[in-house]
């Protein structure tokens, strides 16, 4: 590295004795470096910071065409669960509660298959499988989130209605989770909607992950004697903070989902222990009423719900980061 | 010969310039709900006189907010414009506001029971209930002594409504709010409500879906998708106290019994209105513009445009299963639109 650096540095210098005595202005500012890296990195430096106030000047936008709301409820925007455009009286807890609940418990589902069919397809399919159903998974995830919705309506909700929801209700009759009319809308509908819309984006991000662990250290493993179990055990181990990112992509894209959602939750603003009940989400309340939203106040509190939706998506994500960043130090601390 | 073709190209040269130059393009954003018919008005319009006019279905909040901060030259709305918003238009342009009832929809109660067929029998109040999840069952004593004779099966009521701010919704909460004192304290009217119970579905289809698939639901969508999909609606109890199916002639005929009662400004709600044949259901969208509008040459080609679809226009209105103005509106509408001034001058 400094072998190189010492070149370079020699051959401008070179180059420059001929051309120019006494040091220029520019020559002064780069040092010793040259005039395109120097514009390369500022003009690299420019773009990353433009992302960054981007993210700012969205969030502050947010916030000033929010004020009035802001102003007028406080912290009762979050707490209270009354959503009366014709009163007036905005409360979001039943659109939070039900944002984090679909999402989570989509998650719940899609995060133990999906990183079960990564690992199949990058540590156990043979190879004539493998690419026709890595190919099949990254079709799912390129599908209109409209589709879904559409395939919601017809195929996933009278099967809920007629089958599952009946079944469920038998099987458990005193779990609060299963109480209320079964009519395939509801909450149950679009957290198995948002499960498979999730589960092709973190399957195929984790299998990309899977396959980029070096094949040396599978060998090595194997070297030693372990089963195919424990290779892939350290195989995972070593693929944690990326894995770690695929499963947050895939919550981003379930917080964010709006179409399928709204086609199937039933879009009532109640907070229900109940999986058969309706429900309403952030992104869905948005695309609803933002078009007819007339007074000033009940925009003001779409703006809002739409900067609470911002700021929990930043908060997960740096909550993401942290959890990656502690299980790397642990690996580097503790390795398998 | 030369100097005939010379004379000639200047001649043509000399129209197209003209007219190119009389070429006003208007713009207008708004309801959803009218899309339909002004995208066949707009077109026809255009091969008829050139004028060009784009509109953007924005959904009708969005469009009074771009009429007012001058952005179209007009909005469309399914709600007439509230006092503040009346007070923020006149502030913002310096003018008044003008609505124009442009053209009607009637709204359909249908319902899924393939026990009981078409035609259940309904009154205000009772649908009130309905949809304040008082009564549950379709065979609640109040619904079986409006129906006799009819076999109302013992299930659940399932409500359905739409999810999104909808003209629909207005016209039906505000019928609800007239018939019923509960709906009027305990809801409203808006184009979005806080609805007691039900499951709120995106868009009329989304609404039709709901009642299509489940069996027991009951919903409100526009009258235009209820005929084209043949579903069962109900026979609404009018104000005369007749029993009144939704259809072109009962939906015009509930303008025309408010037009006895109109208001100067035309900002007319006609749910529950008068009148032995009218459907209570029934609601007028209006096109709004400025009382006084700076450049002569837009308000012109408006205001003709604007009495053109209010008459010659609504013969397309059955076809795509709206409702057509009645004759008295009309004349309502044309002394309205002639009120229309530029930098107060009258406009021919």
């Amino acid at each position: 590295m400094n072998e190189t650096s010492d070149l370079i540095k020699a051959y401008l210098g070179k180059k420059d004795k001929g051309k120019n005595d006494s040091p220029s202005f520019i020559k002064k500012i780069l040092g010793n470096g040259n005039i395109g890296d120097f514009i390369f990195e500022r003009l690299t430096l420019l773009f990353a910071l433009l992302v960054f106030l981007l993210v700012l000047f969205m969030g502050w936008q947010m916030y000033s065409n929010s004020l009035l709301s802001i102003k007028k409820f406080g912290f009762h925007f979050l707490a209270n669960s009354t959503w009366d455009p014709v009163s007036e009286t905005f409360g979001a807890l039943p659109i939070i509660f039900g944002t984090v609940v679909s999402s989570f418990l989509g998650l719940l589902i899609a995060v133990p298959l999906g990183i079960s069919v990564a690992v199949f397809l990058s540590e156990v399919s043979p190879n004539w499988l493998e690419k026709p159903l890595s190919f099949l998974t990254e079709l799912l995830a390129g599908i209109p989130s409209v589709i879904y919705g559409l395939w919601g309506i017809f195929v996933l909700v009278p099967w809920l209605r007629d089958i599952v929801e009946p079944f469920l209700q038998n099987e458990f009759p005193n779990s609060p989770l299963f109480q209320g009319a079964t009519y395939g809308f509801g909450m149950l509908a679009a957290v198995i909607i948002l499960a498979i819309m999730v589960l092709p984006i973190i399957s195929s991000i984790s299998r990309d992950i899977l396959k980029s662990v070096p094949d040396s250290q599978r060998e090595a493993a194997y070297a030693l004697g372990a089963t195919k179990w424990e290779v892939t055990k350290i195989v995972l181990g070593n693929a944690k903070s990326g894995l770690l990112g695929a499963i947050m992509l895939g919550l981003g894209r379930a917080i964010g989902e709006t179409m399928a959602v709204t086609m199937v939750i039933g879009n009532s603003p109640k907070i229900s222990s109940s999986l058969f009940d309706p429900g309403y989400t952030m992104a869905s309340v948005l695309a609803n009423e933002f078009t007819e939203a007339t007074s000033d106040l009940y925009i003001n509190a779409l703006i809002e719900l739409a900067l609470v939706l911002f700021i929990i998506t930043i908060i997960i994500n740096i909550l993401a980061r942290l959890l990656v960043w502690s299980t790397e130090r642990k690996w580097k601390l503790n390795p398998i | 010969m030369k100097l005939k073709y010379i004379l000639f190209a200047f001649f043509t040269a000399g129209i197209l310039s003209v007219s190119s130059f009389a070429q006003v393009k208007l713009t207008g954003a708004g309801s959803t709900f009218d899309y339909p018919i002004f995208s066949k008005w707009f077109d026809t319009y255009n091969k008829m006189t050139g004028v060009q006019i784009n509109y953007a279905s924005i959904g009708s909040g969005g469009g009074i907010q771009q009429v007012t901060a001058s952005t179209v030259d007009f909005g469309a709305s399914d709600a007439p414009l509230t006092e503040d918003q009346m007070k923020t238009f006149q502030e913002k342009r310096g003018t008044e506001v003008i609505h124009i009832p442009i053209i009607m929809g009637g709204v359909a109660i249908t319902y899924n029971l393939p026990s009981v067929g078409q035609g259940i029998k309904l009154d205000g109040e009772t649908l009130a209930d309905i949809y304040l999840g008082e009564i549950t069952k379709w065979n609640d004593p109040r619904l079986a002594k409006l129906n006799p004779g009819k076999n109302l099966p013992n299930k659940s009521i399932l409500v359905a409504h739409r999810s999104e701010g909808s003209g629909t919704t207005f016209i039906f909460t505000s019928y609800l709010t007239k018939v019923s004192s509960a709906w009027a304290k305990k809801v409203g009217v808006s184009t979005s409500v806080n609805w007691p119970v039900g499951l709120g579905a995106k868009g009329t289809e989304g609404v039709a879906g709901i009642i299509a698939q489940t069996q027991g639901a009951i919903g409100y969508i526009e009258l235009a998708y209820a005929v084209q999909n043949k579903l069962p609606y109900a026979i609404m109890k009018n104000k005369d106290g007749n029993y009144i199916n939704v259809n072109f002639n009962t939906v015009s005929a509930a303008a025309a019994g408010a037009v006895k009662n109109m208001p100067k400004d035309l900002r007319a709600v006609i749910t529950n209105a008068d009148g032995k044949n009218a459907y209570p259901i029934s609601g007028f969208s209006w096109i709004v513009v400025p009382k006084d509008i700076k450049d002569y040459s837009h308000a012109q080609t408006l205001v003709k445009f604007l009495r053109w679809a209010v008459t010659k226009g609504q013969g397309d209105a059955e076809s795509l299963y709206y409702a057509p103005l009645p004759a008295q509106v009309q004349k309502l509408d044309l002394a309205k639109i002639n009120s229309i001034t530029s930098n107060g001058k009258k406009i021919n």
